[in-house]
């Protein structure tokens, strides 16, 4: 099989991409999807509050993914996909990619193509991942598999339960475990702030008077076969369990929602740049990773709070790609421009901009190595301060973006780097 | 009489008892407390098939030990269970300490352990980059191996079943009674009572091989009492990424409580660095700590140049079967009961050659006779990661199931946890699937697979879907929603 572009993954990155792409001239476009359905993991997430910056309303997860198959559909006279498609490999030899695929019908094949986009979404970090002893019962699980289990089987994960993390998955989740008649006992946060985002902490937590402790951690985990304990106890500005602080908690149930990992086995596999501080591409002003030809975007690049802003990345990784198969875009020059996280900012994306592949804006999205109050967003051309923005308040939980004008940045001559910093 | 052999436990050293039992014309049970086999010492240990030039000459630690080795390559051919020959290295940082290298070198020569050479610290670091620079010299012994633990253990134990041994699981033993005169017929005394939780056997002999409960059933017939305790050793294991820090499996040099932490790679790939040693009164107690956590990552950093600490995907803990006597108890102890007690490292490698040593001896006291259709080889579950392309196309060809992926981090498909469901002995637990196929064994920790396997299990089972456990009948994962 042929193809221009193929997009590995079919949730909401992969069929923005596609819609994208099509839009934007491609022809030849194949979604590979591994499950039965496209739309990846928003169709487990059955509580709303998607959508309300792409469609200005609030919108169940199935209901998200909905409006972008249906816009899918719309395509088919450029957009293929394939279900129950697993890719187990994916080379670059000069300008072709060969795409290894597997599934039940056609056993194993290769899709050959001009351009790859990666929107293979991310997962959870496991309970080994996190270095808590204790015992190993059934009964601790990683948030989003007990979401499956609650939304998707109709079944019960427990009954009595403890929420470690408190991304928004575990908020999520602990106010599902309560509508399911399920006891939350409380959400445990070693940060002395949260990970999740601001309103679900007050839909989900304080709308059920479920206690959101900061500062504290799970130090042991009981029970031989179910879980029957956990012992919690506060941490000191090291992160290290402070001795007299201990708590049981009696509760069969332990979920965990400490952090999302992109999912790039396949792309480091392929020999693709990744960025240690993401663990996703290092990619450029067009989505494009180090590998020419290959674009990153959604959760498998950075992991997002908000569906709406993977659509709105996904949308201009696809219309690149697009540009890149119609050979509508200049090849990349070697006068790039480092984007440089400066005080304050963990990392950004881009992380390299080329003046002559600029659209007429380009937003720069970062995340905060902490919270901090009144702080001024700075962005710096080289060691010149242009731009000075005042916030109330940033946190890590939240993603913060700039935007930046192709003029201004074209305006200087030779421009090495653009930092962003929190002053 | 029930049956000619009935064999406490169904860990390894039970398990391959119990495979070199079936060779002959006998009625073999084996009862098991535990929902599967390998499920006590077998399943948290290093998987290390030791060279064998650590323990004593004379011991039986030592001789079991050098000959185990020997056989464990032909029978992982034989029995198609992942083994690997990778190599030991034993470091030493102090210059004063190389003696201690020659002593066991030495010590190995007399066990009969073949090739053991002295690295130079250059072939040291040429062989092994990734070790700590301060090490001055390492013992190299090329016999030593690598195996999988589960693999070994389900293998030989599926052989058995095959090959006419019962298997009963979730059965406990509570006590085991000679028979007296009064019972018997002919007047003489001969054979055992044994009474589990639920039902009470009999049989011409008995083998104890009860792991760290070993003294229990030991003092139940033996005048001279051993205590066994259980020696808690904690592990990480981390994600195959860094699989290739070592190459060989890299010991320091041994202390009283053991070989000290290892580093090692993994049969399948990954690296594994542990264990601690610490006696613990409570025989079930499998958990790790975080003092035992950081003792295992600070000492492999001693002998690596750093731990990858975020690449950490599990951490366990397992007993060993730790006797006062310090060395296996192995043989005839009473007329009729035969004993594997205190099976601790170097067990698992001893494994092979402890069954077969007993199983003749039990052959030979019930004067049996080999069987003619005893079939020796076992074709295990193919694996779809560790297949080429054109095999995986044939398999799926074969059957589609194997081209449905359900563990995506082990490239697991639903083909290879059926066959693990159906096949003799097969998996009744998400944990027994796990070790039968390495379905959740990988970086997500059955984060995505898990409820698809319990879906699996359920199906081939016809069971409900609330009634898959982990492992025993107590650990099950969800319940029916409250509206149904």
């Amino acid at each position: 099989m042929t193809k221009d572009i193929v997009i590995i993954g079919g949730g909401p990155a992969g069929l923005a991409a596609a819609v994208a792409a099509r839009d934007a001239g491609a022809k030849e476009i194949l979604v590979i999807e591994r499950d039965e359905i496209l739309g990846g993991i928003l169709n487990q997430c059955i509580h709303n509050g998607f959508g309300l910056h792409t469609f200005k309303e609030e919108l169940t997860g199935p209901e998200y993914a909905s409006r972008f198959i249906k816009q899918v559909e719309e395509r088919r006279d450029g957009i293929d996909t394939l279900l129950k498609t697993i890719v187990i490999d994916v080379r670059a030899e000069g300008d072709t990619k060969t795409v290894t695929c597997m599934s039940k019908e056609q056993g194993i094949f290769t899709v050959d193509c001009k351009s790859v986009i990666l929107a293979m979404g991310c997962r959870e970090r496991p309970r080994g991942a996190l270095n808590i002893p204790g015992l190993r019962p059934a009964g601790v699980y990683s948030a989003g598999t007990a979401q499956r289990i609650v939304n998707i089987e109709g079944r019960l994960p427990g009954k009595n339960v403890v929420i470690l993390g408190s991304g928004d998955i575990g908020l999520i989740m602990a106010r599902r475990m309560t509508l399911e008649g399920a006891k939350v006992h409380a959400v445990l946060e070693l940060m002395p702030y949260s990970g999740g985002l601001k309103r679900n902490i007050v839909q989900c937590l304080n709308d059920f008077d479920i206690p959101l402790r900061l500062s504290t951690t799970v130090i042991d985990i009981g029970g031989r076969e179910r879980l029957e304990y956990v012992v919690t106890a506060e941490v000191d500005k090291n992160l290290k369990p402070i001795p007299g602080t201990e708590e049981k908690i009696e509760c069969d149930t332990l979920l965990l929602s400490c952090g999302l990992l992109p999912e790039n086995e396949l792309t480091e596999a392929m020999g693709v740049k990744i960025n240690p501080k993401t663990g996703g591409a290092e990619v450029d002003e067009s989505f494009e990773t180090s590998i020419s030809g290959v674009f990153s975007c959604g959760n498998v690049l950075h992991v997002h709070d908000l569906v709406d802003f993977v659509s709105e990345e996904a949308k201009e990784a696809g219309k690149r790609a697009a540009a890149y198969v119609l050979n509508t875009v200049p090849a990349r020059s070697t006068n790039e421009i480092r984007l440089v996280p400066g005080a304050g900012v963990r990392y950004t994306i881009p992380v390299s901009i080329r003046k002559e592949r600029l659209e007429d804006l380009l937003t720069i999205r970062f995340r905060v190595t902490d919270v901090y109050k009144d702080p001024e967003i700075c962005v710096y051309f080289d060691d010149k301060c242009i731009r000075r923005q005042k916030k109330k308040i940033v946190a890590p939980g939240e993603m913060e973006q700039v935007i930046l004008r192709r003029q201004d940045i074209c305006a200087e001559e030779n421009i090495k780097e653009i930092k962003i910093q929190l002053e | 009489m029930n049956y000619d052999c009935v064999i406490i436990g169904a860990g390894v050293v039970g398990s391959s008892i119990a495979r070199e039992l079936s060779r002959y014309d006998l009625k073999v049970l084996v009862l098991e407390k535990a929902s599967d086999v390998c499920e006590g010492t077998s399943k948290a240990n290093s998987g290390i098939v030791h060279a064998g030039f650590d323990a004593k000459p004379g011991t039986k630690k030592a001789y079991f030990n050098v000959l185990g080795s020997k056989k464990m390559e032909a029978l992982s051919q034989e029995l198609d269970f992942p083994y690997k020959r990778n190599g030991s290295i034993v470091l030493c940082f102090n210059e004063e300490e190389i003696p201690k290298l020659e002593e066991l070198k030495a010590r190995g020569e007399k066990n009969g352990v073949v090739g053991i050479t002295i690295l130079t610290k250059d072939k040291l670091l040429e062989k092994e980059p990734n070790i700590n620079k301060d090490a001055v010299a390492a013992l190299f012994a090329p016999t030593g191996a690598i195996v999988c633990p589960f693999g070994l253990t389900i293998a030989m134990a599926e052989n058995a079943a095959v090959n006419g041994v019962e298997f009963k699981f979730n059965e406990a033993v509570k006590e085991i009674r000679p028979l007296t005169s009064k019972q018997s017929d002919t007047g003489e005394v001969r054979g055992f009572e044994i009474i589990t939780d639920t039902c009470t056997y009999t049989a011409e002999t008995v083998v104890n091989a009860a792991g760290v409960y070993s003294d229990t059933f030991h003092n139940m017939i033996c005048e001279d009492k051993i205590k066994i305790t259980a020696r808690k050793g904690e592990y990480q294991l981390f994600d195959k990424k860094v699989g290739n820090m070592v190459s060989s499996t890299v010991f320091r040099l041994p202390g009283p409580l053991g070989k000290g932490v290892l580093v090692t790679p993994t049969v399948h790939g990954n690296l594994l660095m542990g264990p601690t040693a610490l006696d613990t009164d409570d025989k079930e107690d499998v958990s790790t700590t975080g003092k035992g956590l950081a003792e295992v990552s600070d000492k492999a950093a001693e002998s690596i140049i750093s731990v990858p600490g975020k690449f950490v995907i599990t951490s366990f803990a397992g007993l060993r079967a730790h006797s006062d006597a310090d060395d296996f108890l192995v043989g005839k102890t009473a007329e009729g009961f035969y004993e594997a007690a205190g099976i601790e490292s170097p067990g698992l490698s001893a494994a092979p050659a402890i069954g077969e040593y007993l199983a003749n001896m039990i052959a030979y006291d019930l004067h049996a006779v080999k069987k003619a259709d005893f079939k020796a080889k076992r074709v295990g579950i193919k694996s779809m990661a560790l297949s080429s392309a054109e095999e995986k196309a044939e398999l799926i060809k074969k059957n589609p199931l194997y081209g449905n992926v359900i563990c995506r981090c082990e490239l697991v498909t639903e083909g290879e946890i059926v066959d693990a469901i159906k096949r003799p002995l097969g998996a009744r637990t998400v944990d027994g699937i796990k070790r039968r196929v390495r379905a959740g064994m990988g970086r997500c920790q059955a984060g995505f697979c898990l409820p698809r396997t319990i879906e699996i299990l359920a199906r081939e089972l016809e069971v409900d879907v609330n009634d898959i456990t982990k492992r025993n009948p107590d650990s099950k994962y969800t319940y029916p929603h409250k509206d149904k």
